[in-house]
């Protein structure tokens, strides 16, 4: 006879007046597939913690996220944003769907250059441009989204130096009722910079300018912003029109459309409190309409959404290492995956759900990595079922900044698998060995010798 | 392990629900919870209780005590046992 599934036996206090955390609305069904692959296999086949992404879901998300915007303004193109994910096979998927390329750095340009991007395709931010960087993507057509005037001015001598002509677009900040503010990138709207460097740019014969770029934060969690954003944008789009005659290709809004994670000051859940995609796109599409342009002569949209687009397509699994109790009574649980892996939860409450069936019985936890640090914490509190040593969890909306931020620090980075559309199960990116790790390591000959 | 003895007069209903009269407190617990509750109204030793959560239970010795052990300690901390 079967024996009966067991489940350690757990006491919980119940303070009256206060709600227990208890039950809950923590959704208690477990994950044992993903995408119809068993987690249980997938671990036995690559162990974990293990990074897995769906193919499907990546394609999905970019699919309806294109539908979205195109069922609102008629000329719209996405590019990745690099440094969300920048797996090879993950690019290569929304490559497949159609999107450009966004890069922040050197490495990142050549990376989607390696992959086939054509320079023309790439849109090159951030604030930091190597002139080595520079040269290559002027000589490839990439469009540049020139950060302050100093770069500026070093695109304006390489230009003339090389007798080069590159294709500009600046970014803008501007005040758009948020807090961060992100005026640290480009050029100021409000105190007339961006205005001074478009008339900087339109005087230059080596430099032509094709667009505007702004990206207000990420996360964002209300819709206003983008159309405060979007109306600023087209009024220095219609000045250029007015003012110098010069009609721009495209307006950029950039990214920072919330995924569905939640984060750790807020008290509900990501999808109970903030807007629709379809409402996002209705704040950054309608003010669009007010350019001095119509029909076929409308300025591309272009969009450079990264966690809305990838972060539900990936998931962590990790392993159960042990349980313990703290010395205030809580649960704590022991994972084998920690904030090296999931830089993200220093900011998101990550959900982590079992992927084995379990008691029903639920009891308030934290959740620890296995590093010997403080820090170490995905959750501080989370209600789970008992777990015990060896079983495994699923940590959802991991696909966003994971793989990117993730470090090598007192344990290596595990692999990365990509399910197919096919069910099929790739390899994307192996784990991390000592000898990956030391490679770039140079022992000097003196040292190389003691005895203990 | 140590053999402990439940308070007498703590009530424990079928479905998890502790209500301890003396000070008016109120638990939580799960069905394993009852079972060893149950068992320890029955003045079982630790080690008799192990071996019936293995004969019923999908589970080795090493994981029962561990729990077991872990369990007591919750309940003496809560003052629902007393070590004898
Ligand atoms: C210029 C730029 N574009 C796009 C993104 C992608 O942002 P998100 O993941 O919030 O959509 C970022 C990230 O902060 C960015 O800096």
């Amino acid at each position: 006879m079967d024996k009966k599934v067991y489940e350690r036996p757990v006491i919980i206090k119940q303070y009256s007046g206060l709600m227990n955390k208890f039950g809950g609305t923590t959704d208690q069904t477990p994950i044992k597939d993903i995408d119809g692959v068993s987690v249980k296999q997938l671990v036995e086949d690559f162990g974990s913690p293990l990074f897995v992404m769906s193919e499907d879901k990546i394609r999905a998300n970019q699919r309806k996220m294109l539908r979205i915007f195109k069922t609102r303004y008629p000329k719209v193109q996405f590019a990745w944003s690099y440094k969300t994910n920048y797996l090879d096979s993950v690019c290569s998927v929304f490559h497949q769907e159609g999107s450009w390329a966004e890069v922040v750095s050197e490495f990142e340009y050549d990376k989607a250059r390696k992959l086939g991007v054509p320079g023309e395709k790439i849109i090159f931010n951030g604030p930091e441009k190597s002139s080595s960087a520079l040269i290559k993507a002027i000589k490839e057509n990439a469009k540049i989204h020139i950060d302050h005037f100093d770069e500026l001015y070093q695109i304006i001598e390489i230009t003339e130096s090389l007798n080069l002509k590159a294709n500009v677009a600046i970014r803008v900040n501007m005040d758009v009722g948020i807090y961060p503010k992100w005026d640290r990138f480009g050029f100021n709207y409000e105190n007339g910079e961006a205005e001074a460097a478009l008339r900087r740019i339109v005087v230059n014969d080596k430099l032509n300018l094709i667009g505007l770029h702004t990206h207000i934060g990420t996360y964002i969690m209300s819709a206003e912003p983008y159309r405060l954003a979007a109306v600023k944008i087209v009024e220095l789009f219609n000045k250029l029109i007015d003012e110098y005659d010069i009609t721009l290709e495209y307006i950029d809004m950039g990214g920072g459309l919330p995924s569905n994670n939640t984060l750790k000051g807020q008290y509900l859940e990501a999808d109970q409190i903030l807007p629709s995609y379809e409402q996002f796109a209705d704040a950054v599409t309608s003010p669009l309409f007010d350019t001095k342009l119509s029909g076929d002569k409308m300025p591309l949209l272009i969009l450079e959404s990264g966690r809305a687009l990838i972060d539900d397509a990936g998931y962590l699994i990790s392993e159960v290492i042990g349980n313990k109790r703290l010395a205030d009574g809580r649960r704590a649980v022991i994972l084998n995956a920690g904030v090296n892996l999931l830089f993200t939860s220093f900011w998101f409450k990550h959900k982590i759900v079992p992927a084995q069936d379990t008691g029903g019985f639920t009891e308030n936890s934290s959740v620890y990595g296995p590093l010997c640090m403080n820090i170490d914490c995905l959750r501080e509190e989370i209600v789970l079922p008992a777990l015990k040593r060896k079983d495994h969890v699923v940590i959802l909306n991991t696909g966003a900044y994971s793989v990117t931020q993730w470090m090598q620090f007192i344990t290596m980075r595990p692999k990365v698998v990509m399910i197919m559309q096919d069910k099929t199960v790739e390899l994307i990116r192996d784990s991390e060995n000592l000898e990956y790790i030391t490679s770039p390591e140079k022992l000097p000959e003196k040292l190389k010798e003691f005895s203990l | 392990m140590r053999k402990y003895k439940i308070s007498s007069n703590l009530a424990i209903s079928e479905n998890g629900f502790l209500f301890y009269p003396l000070t008016g407190e109120s638990f939580t617990v799960n069905q394993m919870g009852v079972q060893i509750l149950n068992l320890l109204k029955k003045e079982e030793k630790p080690e008799q209780i192990i071996s019936a959560i293995i004969d019923e239970y999908d589970t080795d010795h090493a994981t029962a005590e561990r729990d077991l052990g872990e369990f007591l300690t919750q309940l003496k901390n809560y003052k629902l046992v007393n070590e004898l």
